[in-house]
């Protein structure tokens, strides 16, 4: 595809996805896709950093924080989400740089990362869970409504304008993606992925790299828990923040492909419909099945196809596109 | 004054003990995930919940089918220890060659699939044994049977693993394959059993643990949530794959979740813990046990 045309799909493919609100207003499949915009943000964010080899299971944690701080803040300060909001994910850029520092500084990479981080997550929400008494603990915590000015709560009732905040959202994460893939730091933090003593001998500041882009996606995750927050107006523990939604993060990432910039995406709509396919299936006659169901299937998955729908696809149109003549 | 300090110490002291008690559970989860990681190179994210599993094991076998206790452990150490063998033969085995992350995520799939198994089998009530073991009073400490017991138990079930890794041929040759993994191969040692062992064997600890921990604590779907974060840290701080390291850095973690948890919440001595581990990675970084290179 020729730059134009390409720049032309884009166009075709944004006015068709802002003018959807306004001619289908069905309230459930515009529910379904506004998760749909929230978590491909997140998930977005999360391959920030797994594309370079950086596999994070703390991103639950940094989720949950953006959420509860935005709530917390919102409920007992009265602090407008639009400052509450910046403080959550400041909070956990904190935290980012907090647990990344000694990780990145001192060469812990590979399994020793994915288990620091793993704990990261689990910490976080054992103390969401703790502090039970502010964020109610395993029952979830509620943001309060606003009475009057719902602008400045952040609190909209209709589906439009939260398809409307999700997508431009999504969006934003799309273009910090293209942002950092033309960057030198892309190009540095790939070298530091196939080698990092090669790397870092080349001249390349090895824990300045991996701990910008850390800040830059644990951000971006916060900010998606904050968003989720105040588009559900509820959350749990469990919901934003644990091992179990770190894990669904990676697996949506993998399914989708987590090399293009559209595969996280691929990846939350695959498994937000095939989740809730499963739920509806289900039904409430058995509580849990739909669950058991999507486990088994992200392992068969990951056995059996582990470069992402997405990525094998692009790669087998690839030698295709390079055998047939171009004209 | 005198007087708080004189009760203060007591309880510091039973503090102390009941850590170092707590630390023989600990160590005996970080010893299975040590094992499994030294000699198949790969980390079991889901092994806490191999320990959820044998949890329910104990409580049906001795609530629901009254099985004496000391029958229903040695049957539940064997149910996980094939499900450890499963586990590696279905999931691990054809991701051998896979990249190590896609290996942390099937395992990190099964930990899903074991969790909403354990929702949709059992519910999310809460269950104990319902065994009260009585309390043993020391002057004016109180320490509970269930803890002595499991640390004893627990001592036992380390002896047993270090003489089989030194007295037998397998476990010899399952100590020189986390050496070398592809010389033991042309020395003529059948990986694939060795690696089947080794992971039986890591779910037997863990099915140990599981008869040892449902003494203590009530049993429902996500209770691996509890003891999985906090054996990570310990075996990442003891250095993966370092038995000793492990067994070291497990009773410096009981010690700290203990009297982290006299001084408040349970829940802030694991936050105390985490605090504590990323402290101890600035100052030593590859783990306790680590010479500096």
């Amino acid at each position: 595809m020729t730059s134009q045309g390409r720049l032309a799909a884009w166009g075709i493919g944004l006015a068709a996805l802002v003018a959807l609100p306004f001619v289908y207003r069905d309230p459930y499949h515009l529910h379904i896709l506004v998760l749909i915009l929230i978590w491909s943000f997140a998930y977005t964010s999360w391959s920030m950093m797994g594309r370079f080899g950086l596999v994070s299971l703390g991103h639950g944690g940094f989720m949950g924080v953006g959420a509860y701080v935005t709530a917390l803040l919102w409920n007992h300060l009265g602090l407008t989400p639009w400052i509450g909001i910046p403080i959550g994910m400041a909070a956990a850029g904190l935290l980012a740089l907090l647990v990344g520092y000694p990780c990145f500084r001192f060469r812990i990479t590979g399994h020793y990362f994915v288990l620091v981080t793993l704990a990261l997550s689990g910490i976080v929400l054992q103390v969401i869970t703790a502090t039970r008494d502010y964020t109610g603990g395993s029952l979830g915590y509620t943001p309060n409504r606003a009475a009057t000015n719902r602008l400045l709560a952040l609190q909209f009732d209709d589906k439009t304008t939260w398809y409307l905040i999700a997508l431009a959202v999504w969006l934003a994460g799309l273009a910090i993606w293209h942002w950092v893939d033309r960057s030198m730091s892309r190009q540095a933090l790939e070298a530091i992925s196939e080698d990092e003593d090669a790397a870092a001998a080349a001249g390349v500041d090895v824990t300045a790299e991996k701990l910008k882009i850390t800040l830059i996606s644990a951000l971006m995750t916060a900010l998606a828990g904050a968003v989720y927050c105040q588009y559900q107006m509820f959350v749990t523990p469990d919901t934003v923040s644990g091992i179990s939604v770190s894990l669904q993060m990676v697996f949506a990432a993998i399914v989708g492909g987590l090399y293009v910039s559209l595969g996280p995406t691929v990846g939350a709509v695959i498994t937000i419909l095939l989740a809730e396919t499963l739920r509806i299936g289900f039904g409430t006659r058995a509580v849990g099945w739909d669950n058991l169901v999507y486990g088994v299937l992200l392992v068969l998955f990951i056995i059996f196809l582990p470069k992402g729908i997405l990525g094998s696809v692009l790669e087998r149109l690839k030698p295709q596109r390079k055998a047939s003549p171009s004209p | 004054m005198q007087a708080f300090l004189d009760v203060f110490d007591i309880y510091l002291l039973e503090a102390v003990i009941n850590g170092i008690l707590l630390g023989g559970v600990l160590a005996l989860l970080a010893l299975g995930l040590n094992l499994i990681f030294g000699v198949i190179d790969v980390t079991w994210i889901c092994y806490a919940e191999l320990v959820m599993i044998g949890m329910y094991a104990m409580y049906f076998l001795v609530q629901v089918y009254g099985v004496s206790y000391f029958i229903a452990a040695p049957l539940t150490i064997l149910l996980v220890a094939i499900l450890g063998a499963a586990l590696h033969y279905l999931v691990i085995a054809p991701l051998l060659t896979a990249p190590p992350i896609n290996q942390l995520l099937a395992t990190g799939g099964v930990l899903f699939v074991l969790q909403s198994f354990a929702t949709v089998a059992f519910g999310i009530d809460f269950r104990n044994l319902g065994i009260r073991l009585p309390v043993l009073a020391l002057g004016d400490m109180n320490f509970s049977y269930a803890r002595l017991l499991s640390f004893l138990a627990a001592v036992v079930g380390m002896v047993a693993v270090y003489l089989f890794m030194t007295r037998t041929f397998t476990g010899t040759a399952i100590r020189a394959i986390s050496q070398d993994r592809q010389i033991m191969a042309l020395m003529g040692v059948d990986t694939r059993r060795i690696y089947l062992v080794t992971s039986a064997l890591g779910g037997a600890l863990a099915g140990l643990a599981a008869s040892l921990l449902v003494l203590q604590y009530d049993v429902h779907p996500f209770v691996g949530l509890t003891f999985g974060p906090i054996t990570f840290l310990i075996c990442v701080l003891g250095g993966l794959g370092n038995f000793i390291g492990g067994f070291i850095a497990s009773f410096v973690f009981a010690e700290i979740i203990s009297l982290g948890g006299l001084f408040s919440d349970l829940e802030w001595g694991y936050v105390l813990a985490f605090a504590f581990f990323i402290v101890m990675m600035f100052i030593r970084p590859a783990g306790l046990l680590a010479r500096r290179s």
